[in-house]
């Protein structure tokens, strides 16, 4: 029950991730920038309007919202929160998890591809892409952690993940993080990887993907892209804050801290960082998924 | 062989002294005089009592002349092409014009759209070159776009990410401008050569106002010289400064991109109090300026100017410190040298490829002849040379308004005088140094002394091919940042 509560939480305070990395990036900007609360605006705007469908678009472009919904919320069942323990959990229950993620991936490819413009083609074309080195990434962050705590499933790694644990592998932790953290850039579309800001559509990744949606189905869109960024940020809170608190209050109040902080955090990298040329992208990606295997040897040889 | 006459920057010659050569004669003079390292500034056809005459300009920018080849036309004359590269989009525009055929250019399509006879299509529906195998893909991106720019339709021929040719097309703009000129001087010519590219306002009317003065053997004051010097740079620093703010926000990076928007709203202020308009319309015209530059406004110009341009320094040296956005911009879209000078890139795109083409200094005239400024290369070719040269051209500019402003109390524009008639069946070219490059304008009257020709040749006209050869081989991502290196004019191009 707490945990379905910390999780319904989460699903409303998912808005508010960007608003927080646009205020800061206002911030550096010398702007004052749009209110915090600027997405839930929009969503409600969004749904109180009907879809329009081009004419060539076939019913893939009508259920890829639902499903990438769904899908998102559905991989939310799954992921720790506060308290470290998620609603559904079973052995290796990861799995589900990074699937989830790819089928929204897959919804989002296919209906870009049905959208049948050719800068959402090339949009899809390097989704897919990047998206097959960022899983990996992923995945070889996740192996260390699974080695370190000894457990299989989401919540039992997270629970493993003590203030000891960090100091018996402080470095390897940190590897999985830097790790952790270029995946959540990556996969959120944020600079330097992608700047979800641009009009440029032959620079966009994410953003050319759905430039063909509007109404409901642009809503709906736009939150579980927001409930996907809060997903990973959740992760690597639940990494970086490792103490366990008896109320389970103070673990939420900690834990929505850390998600606010990270926020500031990707806000300041988009606010400093350029982006980065496309075909830089799949190195650092590489290098990612390096950073993971290197924690992981770290590990196993005792260190 | 006779020799062509060479004209300097700002003067005129009878049309009857041009010498009129064979068709060989002009095709071998024109190819050894480009080899020679002469630059095509114009190329381009007019009616001389029933004949069509071809006329070349060509800039000699070691001895600041121009020398102009002539030539009757056939119906099919040869193409200069494969000789000089440069000649290309003028023999597109001819033919477009006039119907004239170039043997050995097979790419004749319009490059307006306007109303040549045979072609009555809408721009933009014409055959297009298109690159076929497996992977090969084709993006159009316009002409209409996602920010608030000017339409143009680009064709890229892809292979994955990379970019094997990129076709512009332009035309969406045209109005006819030189048309509307033919028979001019009238009251609202020197209103309507400030809305050639909107811009370069001040460029524009400058290059015109000198052509309508040398015609008429009118010297303009000193003093007027100055204004138009300052407003010039004026605008430099403002598009410059805009230019440097749109290249950081193309590449994601927001502080630089935020504070050069305002301060390029400071710079046009600066314009918009000596003349009251922020593009400086209204500001230069035949015979003087329309505003002057008393004492008080001077000392409010420079003391503003202070300010400017400590934010500005500070704003832009962000850009330069980021070793993120010079990784984005170093190696990106690279011109190399050669294919600069085939294509007859100028202005600052050219002087980033290492070409030393500046007519404020090689071409010199007005009050450049006193204020000499320095001319801005770099080597490398890419984005960054061309970031880096406005950035150059930003801080020299700086000097010379100061050096400019302080050399007298103040400034009388002498806008009243009437400059009188204009010399019957003469020629008269002016180039001037807009923040864009070289403006080219090219004057010829009739028997009445009112224009029976004039020919614009804004720096867009040269530099889109330029852009164009620069997305071979690149990734098509880097288009937008490529763009907005060079930032064209559609409409100046468009006319």
């Amino acid at each position: 029950m707490k945990n379905m509560i910390f999780m319904l939480f989460v699903l409303l305070l998912a808005p508010i991730m960007p608003g927080i990395i646009n205020k800061v990036k206002a911030f550096f900007a010398g702007k004052k920038g749009l209110p915090v609360m600027q997405l839930y605006f929009d969503i409600f705007r969004l749904l109180r309007k009907k879809s329009n469908y081009s004419k060539t678009t076939t019913w893939l472009t009508r259920i890829a919202p639902h499903s990438v919904f769904a899908a998102t919320v559905f991989l939310c069942l799954l992921i720790p929160f506060a308290g470290k323990e998620s609603v559904v959990s079973f052995n290796a229950d990861f799995i589900l998890a990074v699937y989830l993620l790819a089928l929204v991936r897959f919804f989002l490819i296919m209906a870009a591809i049905d959208a049948g413009s050719s800068f959402e083609g090339m949009g899809a074309s390097r989704e897919a892409f990047y998206g097959a080195l960022a899983e990996p990434a992923f995945f070889s962050g996740l192996l260390a952690l699974i080695f370190a705590t000894g457990n299989l499933g989401f919540s039992d790694v997270f629970n493993g993940v003590t203030p000891s644990l960090w100091l018996q592998y402080p470095a390897p932790l940190a590897l999985v993080v830097c790790c952790w953290f270029i995946v959540l850039l990556v996969e959120n579309s944020r600079i330097p990887f992608d700047d979800p800001n641009t009009h440029l559509e032959l620079t966009m990744i994410h953003e050319v993907m759905i430039l063909d949606y509007s109404g409901k189905d642009l809503a709906m869109l736009e939150y579980s892209a927001a409930l996907k960024l809060t997903v990973f940020a959740s992760l690597l809170v639940n990494l970086l804050l490792p103490w366990q608190f008896a109320s389970s209050l103070m673990a939420a109040a900690v834990f929505t801290f850390g998600l606010l902080l990270l926020a500031v955090v990707i806000g300041v990298i988009e606010s400093t960082f350029a982006r980065l040329r496309l075909i830089q992208i799949p190195k650092v990606l590489l290098g990612s998924g390096a950073l993971g295997i290197i924690a992981l040897v770290i590990m196993l040889s005792g260190k | 062989m006779k020799k062509p006459v060479r004209l300097r920057n700002g003067s005129l010659v009878g049309l009857d002294q041009i010498e009129v050569f064979t068709n060989e004669e002009f095709y071998s003079l024109a190819a050894d005089h480009f080899a020679e390292g002469l630059r095509l500034l114009a190329y381009f056809a007019m009616n001389v009592s029933h004949e069509k005459h071809l006329f070349m300009l060509l800039a000699d920018d070691e001895n600041g002349q121009v020398e102009i080849l002539r030539s009757k036309t056939k119906s099919h004359m040869l193409s200069l092409a494969d000789k000089i590269p440069a000649v290309v989009w003028f023999e597109r525009e001819m033919h477009e014009q006039y119907g004239i055929e170039f043997a050995g250019n097979h790419w004749l399509k319009p490059v307006r759209f306007s109303s040549a006879p045979e072609r009555k299509g809408l721009p933009g529906v014409t055959d297009y070159f298109s690159v076929e195998g497996s992977d090969v893909h084709e993006v159009a991106v316009g002409p209409v776009h996602a920010g608030i720019i000017e339409p143009g339709h680009f064709r890229f021929q892809c292979h994955g990410e990379k970019v094997l040719h990129l076709e512009i097309e332009l035309g969406y703009q045209h109005r006819g401008l030189e048309k509307m000129l033919f028979g001019a001087p009238y009251k609202n010519s020197r209103w309507l050569v400030e809305t050639i590219a909107g811009d370069t306002s001040v460029g524009h009317a400058t290059a015109y106002a000198i052509n309508v003065e040398n015609l008429a053997g009118f010297k303009v004051t000193a003093e007027a010289e100055i204004i138009r010097a300052v407003a010039l740079e004026l605008e430099r620093l403002a598009n410059h400064t805009g230019d440097l703010g749109a290249l950081a926000g193309d590449v994601g990076f927001l502080p630089t991109a935020s504070y050069c928007g305002r301060i390029r709203g400071e710079l046009l202020n600066l314009t918009g109090l000596i003349c009251g308009n922020r593009f400086g319309r209204g500001l230069v015209c035949p015979g003087g300026t329309g505003w002057n530059i008393p004492t008080g406004l001077k000392e409010e110009l420079l003391k503003r100017m202070q300010t400017i341009e400590k934010d500005l320094i500070g704003a832009v040296e962000l850009l330069w410190n980021n070793a993120g956005v010079m990784a984005r911009f170093d190696d990106t879209g690279i011109l190399p040298k050669e294919d600069a000078i085939a294509v007859g890139m100028v202005g600052l795109a050219a002087r980033a490829c290492g070409c030393g083409i500046d007519s404020r200094t090689t071409h010199s005239y007005g009050a450049w002849q006193r204020f000499k400024p320095v001319i801005s290369t770099e080597r490398s070719g890419d984005v960054f040379a061309r970031a880096s040269v406005r950035w150059k051209e930003i801080k020299e500019s700086f000097r010379l308004i100061r050096e400019m402003l302080k050399s007298r109390d103040g400034f009388s524009g002498e806008a009243s005088v009437e400059i009188g008639e204009l010399r019957p069946d003469n020629f008269a070219v002016s180039l001037v140094e807009g923040w864009r490059g070289e403006i080219c304008h090219v004057a010829i009257t009739d028997v009445n002394g009112k224009f029976r020709y004039y020919k614009i040749i804004d720096p867009s006209f040269h530099n889109w091919f330029g852009l164009a050869l620069v997305l071979r081989n690149e990734e098509i991502s880097d288009f937008p940042l490529c763009n907005k290196s060079f930032n064209l004019s559609y409409c100046g191009h468009d006319l």
